[in-house]
């Protein structure tokens, strides 16, 4: 795409490691000019996080995936003469990022109040760990912990689940992710009304976000803490979770059937598009289990098959799904587990038990069917070959200025019909000194 | 503090990916009208997983629909068609996430509406894209998380492979629209023309594993190795996962082992001294440390390595979570009403402009709450 959206945009990324690369990598790929500012004592720290035996001309592959489709300028920033061409690559710039823990970049005279007396313009977006106060603030930004303090790996707990950490860096990517809209959001002011800002996000803030869902379901005490730190008396029955209906004319509904822990560990969302997506109605039984009145729905999840897994999705109708796997008779008389309903203990491991029976196609052959959202469980080599993820066009080879290749994933965002892809791979630690000295001399 | 203040947006979406986007942009100072079925809404409203409603909405949908305004329509009526039109002439923003065509039924897929208003920013959001072999499947976080190789990251190697718990893909696939939508409109301030801008969950799914990912394709298609134990990254060496304590739980992140050895007094940790080992052996090690936290409570580890700036935290349980005083101070909680009174407890945006937080105290619509009043400002009205 010859303009890409943000085209003409410059982006002085101080940051390192994930969270705030991520969003300078996201505006790259739509379009801005993106430099990332290393020191001389080895460069951002991720070049030698390692997590494989891959090693691209000496940097970690999660650096390349990481810092593609960027410049690097050098600079050490404790030394003074060093700093005065950044100043004036500030001067010209439009956003900057930074997330070193609280108070470092003021220390070393690039914090907000600084940069905006070099340019009154700029839109600085910073992102810790836990905010830039309060006791959490000098904690270590580093993303299992903050899974670990928000209380993202023990939400299966209820569904006697050990805690269990999310394997991807979900509250680095997440914070990053909100960092990119603050940022845009303020560019659209400033071409409006031709102010900067400040841009402030946290990996606390951001991933409690991401748990949105869970708090909506959390017992009333959750949310109403009271001023010693101790969770409030135990939930009030009948109460409506994080959202309690205080003083509203309407209480909140509870109905009597169906206990909320069934539904616990999956509750969320379905993506599902149509405006006729309402299937607990479709589903509706309408001989037998006329007790059932509550959403009669599976557990959500993956089950072993007699030759791989299969996912069952959120709110599958677990009358239609007995039938479709055979517990029920043509008169819908009940052949296999007793009285199988999701309200009842077991039902998981019922369930994973007749999913052995067969292989995962055979499953998928009568389930899919009857209408039931599920699939098979592809790891990444039956992934890639999939015409599904192929037709995605998701993988692009960037290139470094030595010729080195690397395939690498796009960029997940399409404009006007067309993917945003760039051939560029990472740069070398000041790879781009010289062009960017060369440009502010005005040569 | 309203960066996007006088920018007007229709939201079509249903569910939580595209519901999430708009009420984001609303955070930010948007205005976002909910454009919904007339019969029932969105299918959100009634999608009670945990059978808690308030006010007749389940509390979803309230979390996903913050301060908008709700325009009920019937798109199968010419009358009410229309008035929808003239709403999208006069909007900046339109988001939808029905299944692909849908729009176009009603003559308001991108190519028909660019007509109308060709500063539109159109934001499309589909499960696996507008085309292939998946373009009918059900957009669902589990399933696209089943088919995108994610839940192979999680949990231990004795496990199946296990998903997210919460719908971490439809938030992306959210965060990834808002960020092309801003893009588009930061585009139109240059160049006077909307755009459309597609995102897909499966493509959300994928960019969040971007980093193992792009590993993988370049390691020779290896694949993930989860822990014997205390897995929490596939990729990460020793000592990085969760352990059980005497009470409780710690976490460790990335960190010297012979250092966390000495620190803990567990003198078996210091017989690795090359940091290949961490990898090489990471099971074995992690193992040692398993039997060696669960002899003292988690307060008394984290008192040996807090002063040390070893990476390490409690395992919280959500509740604890929120009642900390740290957690508190960031004061993440708002209290937003409904005009008839119903209040709700909900968090606000994390993003912070200028200092200042954003959230207002205006919770979700009910359903055509505002039919009649965006009628008359809109003249809509017959």
């Amino acid at each position: 795409m010859a303009d890409k959206p943000l085209s003409g945009i410059t982006v002085v990324d101080f940051s390192q490691f994930l969270s705030g690369p991520y969003t300078g990598l996201r505006l790259a790929d739509l379009g801005a000019r993106v430099v990332k500012i290393e020191n001389p004592r080895g460069g951002d720290l991720c070049r030698r996080l390692y997590i494989s035996n891959v090693e691209i001309e000496g940097d970690s592959s999660l650096f390349h995936a990481i810092n593609r489709n960027k410049m690097s300028f050098c600079v050490d920033l404790k030394d003074e003469r060093e700093r005065l061409p950044l100043v004036r690559l500030l001067e010209k710039a439009d956003v900057v990022i930074q997330n070193f823990r609280p108070g470092v970049i003021e220390r070393l005279g690039f914090g907000y109040e600084d940069v905006r007396r070099i340019n009154p313009r700029i839109v600085y977006g910073s992102i810790s760990g836990y905010g830039t106060e309060g006791p959490l603030a000098e904690a270590p930004g580093q993303d299992l912990l903050v899974q670990s303090l928000t209380g993202l790996a023990r939400l299966g707990e209820e569904d006697g689940e050990a805690p269990m950490a999310y394997g991807l860096a979900v509250a680095d990517m997440s914070a990053g992710a909100l960092l990119a809209e603050g940022i845009l959001a303020a560019l659209v002011r400033r071409s409006i009304a031709g102010q900067g800002a400040l841009v402030e996000v946290s990996l606390l803030e951001s991933t409690l976000d991401l748990m949105q869902e869970a708090l909506a379901d959390a017992p009333v005490g959750a949310l109403a803490a009271k001023p010693d730190g101790l969770p409030a008396e135990a939930p009030v029955a009948g109460a409506a979770g994080a959202f309690r209906a205080e003083s509203g004319p309407l209480p909140a509904e509870r109905p009597d059937l169906a206990p909320a822990e069934m539904f616990r560990a999956e509750s969320g969302s379905e993506s599902a598009k149509a405006p006729d997506v309402a299937q607990a109605e479709i589903y509706r039984p309408e001989s037998g289990f006329e007790s059932v009145k509550a959403p009669d729905v599976a557990p959500a999840g993956i089950y072993r098959t007699g030759d791989s897994y299969i996912a069952i999705g959120r709110g599958a109708p677990l009358f239609a799904l007995g039938r479709a796997i055979g517990w029920f008779d043509a008169e819908e008389r009940v052949l296999a587990p007793a009285g199988s309903r999701a309200a009842q203990p077991g039902i998981r491991e019922r369930l994973q038990s007749k999913f052995g029976e067969r292989t995962t196609a055979e499953w998928l052959a009568s389930i899919e069917q009857a209408g039931i959202p599920c699939s098979e469980v592809l790891d990444w080599p039956n992934l890639l070959k999939h015409d599904g993820f192929r037709a995605l066009e998701m993988i692009q080879t960037v290139r470094r200025a030595s010729g080195a290749t690397l395939a690498a994933l796009r960029c997940p965002i399409r404009i006007d019909g067309k993917r945003l892809t760039s051939a560029t791979g990472s740069p070398g630690i000041g790879e781009h000194n010289t062009a960017i000295l060369r440009e502010l001399e005005g040569r | 503090m309203k960066l996007l203040e006088d920018l007007l947006v229709l939201d079509f979406s249903q569910f939580m990916a595209g519901p999430f986007a708009a009420m984001r942009l609303s955070d930010l100072g948007a205005r976002v009208i909910k454009v919904e079925r007339s019969e029932g809404g969105d299918a959100s409203r009634g999608l009670t997983l945990s059978n808690l409603k308030v006010d007749g909405d389940s509390t979803v949908f309230h979390a996903m629909n913050r301060n908008k305004e709700s325009y009920a329509a019937n798109l199968k009526d010419p009358d009410d068609l229309r008035k929808v039109i003239r709403l999208i002439e006069q909007a900046d923003v339109l988001i939808e996430n029905f299944r692909p065509g849908t729009m176009a039924k009603f003559g308001l897929d991108y190519a028909s509406v660019r007509e109308l208003n060709p500063r539109l920013v159109y934001a499309s959001i589909t499960g696996y894209g507008a085309e292939g072999p998946w373009k009918d499947k059900p957009g669902q976080d589990l399933l696209v998380q089943a088919l995108s190789g994610i839940p192979w990251l999680n949990g231990n190697a004795d496990q199946p492979p296990v998903p997210f718990g919460l719908s971490v893909v439809d938030m992306f696939t959210s965060a990834n629209t808002v960020q092309g939508i801003l893009a588009a409109l930061i585009r139109r301030g240059r160049t006077g023309e909307g755009g459309l801008v597609e995102t897909s969950l499966m493509e959300a799914a994928l960019d969040l594993q971007f980093e193992v990912l792009t590993t993988h394709l370049n390691d020779g298609g290896q694949l993930p190795q989860r822990s014997r134990i205390s897995g929490a990254h596939a990729y990460l060496g020793a000592p990085y996962g969760i352990y059980a304590t005497r009470d409780g739980y710690l976490a460790l992140a990335m960190g010297s082992v012979v250092r966390l050895g000495e620190l803990l007094g567990c003198e078996p940790l210091t017989r690795y001294p090359n940091p290949s080992s961490w990898f090489d052996e990471r099971d074995e090690i992690k193992e040692i440390l398993a039997s060696h936290l669960r002899s003292r409570p988690t307060g008394e580890w984290l008192a040996l390595l807090e002063p040390a700036d070893y990476w390490c935290a409690e395992v919280r349980t959500m509740e604890e979570a929120l009642g900390h005083e740290g957690v508190r101070e960031l004061d993440i909680v708002i209290e937003v009403s409904r005009r008839n009174g119903a209040k709700l407890r909900t968090t606000r945006c994390p993003i912070r402009v200028d200092g200042q937080r954003l959230g207002n105290e205006v919770a979700a619509p009910s359903l055509g709450e505002d039919t009649a009043a965006v009628d008359r400002e809109f003249g809509l009205a017959r």
